[in-house]
Parts: C-alpha cells; structure tokens; sequence
C-alpha cells in the first residue's frame, strides 16, 4: 500500500534525507519518499502492518525534527 | 519578503538581542568594573535571548541519539567560544547563524511558493448540471464520468472531456507552454487544466479528475524527485559521511596540536569549533534536489514533461538523438505534395481525379478530394468501380478516367511516366490519354528541419530517423530534413534491434541516445533507450508509461528546447555543488589555520546555502 502524507513545519533538507534513512530501515517499508520541497512524505509498506509500521514512521520523524508534524 | 509568524518572531528576537549584545560591548569596553570574565552576565543575556530555541533543540535531540544534529553542534560550537573566553564571539556566532537559518527559510519558503505556483494548474472546484438542470459546485474529484459540467469564460476546465455545446477559444498555455489559442466546439476533446477565454462551454466528463490531464501532469512533477539524478544520489552519499568527518576532524584538531606542540589548548579548541560550524551539509541537500525540481518545473510549463531528475540529467548529455518518422518528423497524415500535368492545367487534373475518385475510401482518395477543395459533384459522376490494387474507374463527363497505380495505365494503355519525387503517385488518364500525376505524400512538420538544424547546433553529433516506409520517401524525408542517417522498410522489431546497436556505439563515450516516437507502437523502443520521449501522447497511457520525456503537444522543436532546458539545469547544479564544496574546504583549511574565524564560517554554512537557493530557483525560468 502506498500513502501520501503531508508534513508540516518540515525546515531542514538534512533532515529530510535523514528522517528517509531512519524510517528504510523499519521492518516492512518497500519505498519511502520524504520530499523537502513539497512537504509530503510517500510511504510504501506492507498492507497487513502499515498502521503499526506508519506509527514507528512518524516516531522517526519526531525524533530527528521534534517540530515536525505529520498530517494523518 | 513575505514572513509567517515563525519567521517574524526570530527577526523580532534578532534585533533585540543584536541591541543587547552592542549594549553589552559597548559596557565591557567603557566601564572598568565590567571586563575580563565580570562581563560574562551582560552577553549571557543576548545569547538566551537569541539562543534558547537552538539549546533547547540541541537538548533534546541528544536524548534521541541525535548526535550528528545541527543544533546540537551549533550549541557546542557557541557555548565552547564563552569557555575559551570570547564572549562577543559566541554571542556574534548565534546571532549571525539565526540570520542566516531566517534568510534560508524565508528563500525555501518563496521557492515552495513557486513551485506551488507552477502546479496551480488544477481547479479544485467544478460546477456539475444536476438532473434537474442546476448547476452545483463540487469538488471536482467527486466528479463521475460522464457527467456535464459547465466552464464558464476565465475559469479553468477541470476535467476531461468532450464539449457538448458552446463555442469558445482555450489557452493551453499551462499544458503546452504555447500561447496560441485553441479554438474548440460542440465534439471536440479538451483537457483539463486549459483556460476557457470566451464563450461558456458545456462539457461532458470523459474521465475521472485523478486521471485528467492537469492532475496528471502534477503527479508527474511531483513524483519526478523520486528518480534521483546520479548527482543527486552522490550528494545523499555525500551528505552522510560528511558531517560525522567534519566533527571527527574537530576533535582530533582539538586534541592533537596541542599534544603535539604541549600548548595552546584555547587556540586549538577555538579552531576546532570553527569546523563544527560548517557541518551541516545543507546548502547542498536543499539547492541540489530544488535545482532539478525548478528545471522539471519550468520544462512541465513549456509542455516537456520530464519524469525525473536522472532522466534530465540523461537528457543534458544527448549526443545521438534518433526519430520515429511518421507522425514525429512528418505530419502522420497524407497530403497532395505534388500535381504535375501532362495535359492542361494542374487545377483541371485534380479536378478530373476527385470526381473519379469521388466515391472512394482510400486515404489516397480522400486527401485528393481535400486538395481540391470544393466537394466533386455526383452528377458528372457514373459507373465507378474500384479495382484493388490498381485505383479506380468512372465515367466523368462521358468520358473514361482511369485513376491509380502504373500496372492501372498499363490496364488502360496509357503513355505514363514515373515522378521524380517520392511519395504515392497516382496516375491519371481519360479515355487511355494520358493527363498527368498527382504526387500524395507525408509531410514534413513545419518546425522539423528547423529542430534538426537546432539540435546540430547544441552538439549532437547524429541524428537518426527510423521508419517502415520505403527507401525512396526515407531518403528524400532525411534530405529534406537535414537528418545524418536513416534506416527504411524496418519493421517495430527491426527498431530495437537498430537502436541497441546506437547504443552499444555510445558505449565508450558519455553520450546519451534519445529516441522520440509518437507513442504509437514504440513503447519498446522508448524503453530501451536512454532518454524515450513521447510526442504528443498525453492520450496514451502505455507511452506515458514507457516514456522518460513526455512532450504535450507534437512539435519537434521541443526537443532541443527540452535538452536546453536539462543543461541549464545541470550547469546550475554543478554551480552549486560546486560552490558550496569549495567555500566549505575553504574555510574547513582556513580555520584549520586559524585564518578564518567564526564568522567566515556561519557565512559558509548558511550563507552558501542562502546563494545556493537563490540560485537554485534561476532553474525555474525556462531558457526558450
């Protein structure tokens, strides 16, 4: 399954590339896209966990840029 | 300069603090009580004011295990400064870097107006005719197929679909970067995201708003920075060991000099925190990716679709650009190219083949009608007969006109003579006379000769057309066009076979193969070569699908503007890269030295970024 989400408050391009490799590595992401300039985050995973494997997304995001906020 | 709140606030907490921190030089300098570390407090105060959010951050991204964070360093950097006792200097260096941080936001926050700007071209209401025959306005994405909707003058249509009534003129501008008006009525398809200029248009939908024209074509941007270039890859690559060295580097500036030297542990310390200043990598991961994100944008605004960073990246270094004919370099329709009596006048022997052929289906048969413009009466007009394969038989005006191929004077012992030009001939004799030829022919696009002679002059050094016509028509199309090399009679297979050897030929150098086909039975092709781009084809999913370049309308001349368009931007990129590099082991070597102060460094780390931004968005402006 593959979701679109928006970001909000996404100001640091290193922090896009780093909060794209924190969340590759989450068990069960195909393809993650995490876009600096359009503010929105593609993700791809698993159809059966991609509740439980959105849930560790997000903790990755707020974990790089606590003011960060995605948009469910 | 436009500012949200966010932004206000921190140049509202610039300004204090930079009033503070003048004051607080201005007393550690005059009043004798106040210097040396008794004037700790007073710079304190500025450096919390303008500070706080980046300590505050720096805290809690080290209870994450963030420790590569930018926050974090800049934290070190400036606190380290009051331990080695240059208060001024750690209060200066938060202070510039808040500038700079405002500065870069403001200038990404323009350039995602831009860009916002640039994909605005998809209407996010549309007014549906209800059952009853009122007009309601909906969101267009609720919009069933088949349903009518009604665009009135100046709004955009906001989804496919054919005209039922109304007459009006479209500006495509936003599709195809051309600013001639379409002019459409009741029957004709439109496509979505087109400006009705004039008359109110009643439309039925043809297809549903996700797959209209307009949402596709901002899909497709949008999802171009998927397809990484190789630069851009290189700087994701670059981006990660870049920071963790420059702090190791810190460290061991740090430490080894002065047990080495057994001295001046301040100096070295002092040094050392200038290379914490410069590690963050981001004037490259913003401007790189905004870089290619600009030239898709620009190109999506000249009608070039291009699909990814890599795919333009390809593109900047065509070297062998092959065409498909049909359709691509040449009209794809037939026309009467020539008309050359042997008796009476040209206008007399069209006239006497349409009405021979009047009643004929064969594409022959229909564009000679067409050129003789007015509709051939029936009255002059008895016993036509087809005869397959040759051409036809009537009686016209009492006499016999045989029209068609030789084998069909021969039938009718006619004196004809072959034509000097290429194309189809058809012959024309009345009661076995024989009155001359008309030549029909594919035509050359009228941009085409002009886009061979561009693409000579940006440097491609071959130029390739295919096609599955005859030898004669290919050699006369490539003359007349100015194309290097040409293969005829190949069947689809026949062109991939071809383009692999084309390819295997570039092999040793760096250029890239282009084929441009029209998306009609080249999905093969279009895949197999470097850059696949598809004419036209915003109709056919399959070309879209197989295609790297999609070019909204049909005019060859998109394609050396397309491969302008990807060197312009890849000029841009590499400035950047390389820009930002130099200042930055400039100044890591300077401070090394203890040549560059702080200073210089915040001017490496957000300035560079800042410019590189700024310059990122000249990608946005397409060169024409």
């Amino acid at each position: 399954m593959t979701k679109t989400f928006l970001l909000e408050d996404l100001d640091c391009a290193n922090c896009a590339r780093k909060m794209e490799d924190a969340i590759r590595q989450i068990d069960g992401v195909t393809e993650i896209h995490v876009n600096f300039l359009t503010q929105k985050m593609v993700l791809t995973a698993e159809d059966a966990r991609f509740d439980k494997i959105l849930k560790e997304a997000v903790r990755c995001i707020s974990r790089v840029e606590p003011d960060c906020r995605v948009i469910l | 300069m436009k500012m949200n709140r966010r932004q206000k606030r921190t140049l509202w907490r610039i300004l204090i603090a930079a009033a503070l921190f003048a004051a607080a030089e201005l007393l550690s300098h005059s009043v004798d009580a106040l210097d040396g570390l008794r004037s700790l407090p007073l710079f304190l105060i500025p450096y919390a004011v303008i500070g706080y959010d980046i300590l505050w951050r720096a805290a809690r991204n080290i209870a994450h295990g963030q420790i590569f964070d930018e926050n974090f360093l800049m934290a070190i950097a400036t606190i380290g400064a009051f331990f080695t006792g240059s208060f001024g200097e750690g209060v200066a260096v938060m202070l510039f870097y808040q500038i700079g941080e405002l500065f870069q936001s403001c200038a990404v926050a323009s350039s995602r107006r831009s860009i916002a700007a640039l994909m605005d071209i998809c209407p996010d209401s549309a007014s549906v005719v209800t059952e009853n025959g009122e007009i309601q306005t909906v969101d267009p994405a609720a919009v069933a197929v088949g349903a009518e909707i009604v665009v009135k003058p100046g709004e955009k249509i906001p989804i496919d679909g054919v005209v039922l009534d109304g007459t009006s003129t479209l500006n495509t501008a936003a599709l195809t970067g051309e600013s001639a008006p379409r002019a459409v009525a009741a029957g004709d398809a439109v496509a979505s995201g087109c400006i009705n200029q004039e008359g109110t248009l009643r439309i039925r939908t043809t297809k549903p708003y996700g797959e209209s024209t307009a949402t596709k074509i901002v899909e497709l941007v949008e999802k171009a920075s998927e397809r990484k270039a190789r630069t851009e890859n290189f700087i994701t690559r670059f981006a990660r060991w870049y920071t963790p060295a420059v702090v190791i580097g810190a460290a061991l500036l740090a430490v080894l000099p002065p047990l080495i030297l057994g001295s001046g542990w301040k100096e070295w310390i002092h040094r050392a925190l200038i290379f914490l200043v410069i590690s963050c990598p981001c004037a490259l991961v913003i401007s790189v990716p905004l870089s290619f994100f600009g030239g898709i944008g620009g190109a999506s605004r000249a009608g070039i679709l291009v699909k990814g960073g890599s795919d333009l990246e390809a593109l900047s270094g065509a070297s062998t650009v092959v065409f498909d004919k049909t359709g691509t370099l040449t009209e794809g329709s037939f026309t009467v190219t020539a008309v050359h009596p042997s008796v009476g006048s040209a206008e007399a022997l069209l006239e006497t083949a349409a009405h021979a052929e009047i009643y004929s289906d064969h594409p022959i048969a229909r564009s000679v009608r067409e050129s003789y413009g007015e509709a051939p009466d029936a009255r002059r007009v008895a016993h036509t007969e087809e005869i397959a394969g040759r051409g036809v038989r009537a009686e016209v005006d009492g006499h016999t006109v045989h029209a068609g191929n030789s084998r069909l004077m021969d039938d009718a012992g006619a004196a004809w003579h072959a034509c000097h030009h290429a194309g189809t001939t058809v012959h024309v004799a009345r009661d076995g006379e024989y009155l001359g030829h008309i030549v029909i022919s594919d035509r050359p696009k009228d941009d085409a000769a002009a886009a061979i002679a561009a693409l000579r002059a940006l440097g491609v050094s071959r130029t390739v057309m295919l096609t599955g016509d005859a030898e004669a028509v290919a050699a006369e199309t490539a003359a007349a066009l100015g194309i290097d090399e040409w293969h005829a009679g190949l069947l689809p297979a026949d062109k991939v076979s071809l383009l692999e050897s084309l390819l295997e030929k570039e092999r040793g150098g760096r250029g890239k193969v282009v084929f441009v086909g029209d998306g009609i039975n080249d999905a093969p092709v279009l895949m197999r070569a470097d850059v696949g781009v598809a004419m036209g084809a915003m109709g056919s999913d399959a070309a879209i699908e197989a295609a790297d370049v999609v070019l909204m309308d049909d005019r060859p001349a998109k394609i050396p503007q397309a491969i302008r368009i990807a060197r312009h931007t890849m000029r841009i990129v590499y400035e950047n890269i390389i820009f930002a590099l130099d200042v930055k082991a400039l100044i890591l070597i300077l401070g090394a030295l203890g040549v560059a102060g702080m200073w210089a460094a915040v001017f490496a780390d957000v300035g560079v970024a800042v410019l590189a931004i700024l310059n990122a968005m000249r990608a946005l402006r397409v060169p024409q």
